[in-house]
């Protein structure tokens, strides 16, 4: 599809710390459902978005089990993501930054995100038609 | 004319640096350009009907548009009849609209 439009993400952020993780993942999902061919350059913390041995947890404070606490795994939010932008039409690249992923152990991911650099995020941007840099906070 | 989109998530009351924020919208509407102004996470809270919320109320008398992110507005209890004059709830997916139509985005 010719016109099809292409946006690329760069995110900062581990997941469940902010709420700048959920806007971003709120923002990737609209773009989804619309079948845009979406990139997404996770740098630092946002590499465990994806990391693929995130687990569900029991919250004995409240005295539910695993399932019926159902907690909210962002490696289920990406895997869910890139099969929406596929059922639509368009396609995700997702890149985790090999050397973040490194320092944090952060090595496996779910399928559909590989391990790439910065120079992956130049080359996303060159060729989308618009970009989001959604900067941790300094 | 550039089209720029400023996203603001972060709020005055927390963050000095807002400020920064509120004086590129006025200076580039001075400058000609076209810029809207959307508020997200806690950058809604200054959105408030009667809040002490000079800088952003300044955009508003410039008449810069200002849109607030009904999800985050719900997610605070703000209803969406109790905003400052000048501010209008308005869908996440502006941001993409926005995108695609080639804006300058920033992201606070």
């Amino acid at each position: 599809m010719a016109d099809r439009k292409t946006l690329t993400f760069a995110l900062m952020d581990p997941p469940y710390e902010n709420a700048r993780s959920t806007t971003a993942l709120r923002l990737i999902h609209i773009a989804a459902k619309r079948g845009y061919d979406i990139n997404v350059f996770a740098y630092e913390g946002s590499v465990f978005l994806a990391f693929a041995n995130q687990k569900p947890h029991p919250n004995a404070m409240h005295g539910r089990n695993v399932e019926e606490e159902n907690h909210v795994l962002t490696k289920e939010l990406v895997s869910s993501l890139i099969q929406e932008t596929r059922r639509n039409g368009g396609k995700v690249d997702w890149v985790n930054c090999g050397l973040c992923v490194d320092e944090r152990g952060a090595v496996e991911a779910v399928e559909g995100v590989r391990r790439g650099s910065p120079a992956d995020f130049l080359k996303m941007a060159e060729g989308s038609d618009n970009t989001l840099v959604i900067g941790t906070r300094g | 004319m550039a089209n720029y989109l400023l996203i603001e998530s972060r709020d005055p009351f927390d963050s000095n640096d807002t400020r920064f924020l509120y004086d590129l919208a006025k200076q580039l509407k001075q400058q000609g350009e076209a810029v809207t102004v959307f508020l997200v996470q806690n950058g809604v809270l200054p959105a408030r009907a009667g809040a002490r919320a000079d800088g952003l109320s300044e955009l508003a008398k410039a008449g810069i548009p200002i849109l607030a992110d009904d999800f985050s507005l719900r997610e605070r209890g703000i209803p969406s009849d109790r905003l400052m004059v000048g501010v209008k709830p308005a869908p996440l997916d502006i941001v993409i609209d926005q995108l695609v139509d080639g804006c300058k985005a920033v992201w606070h």
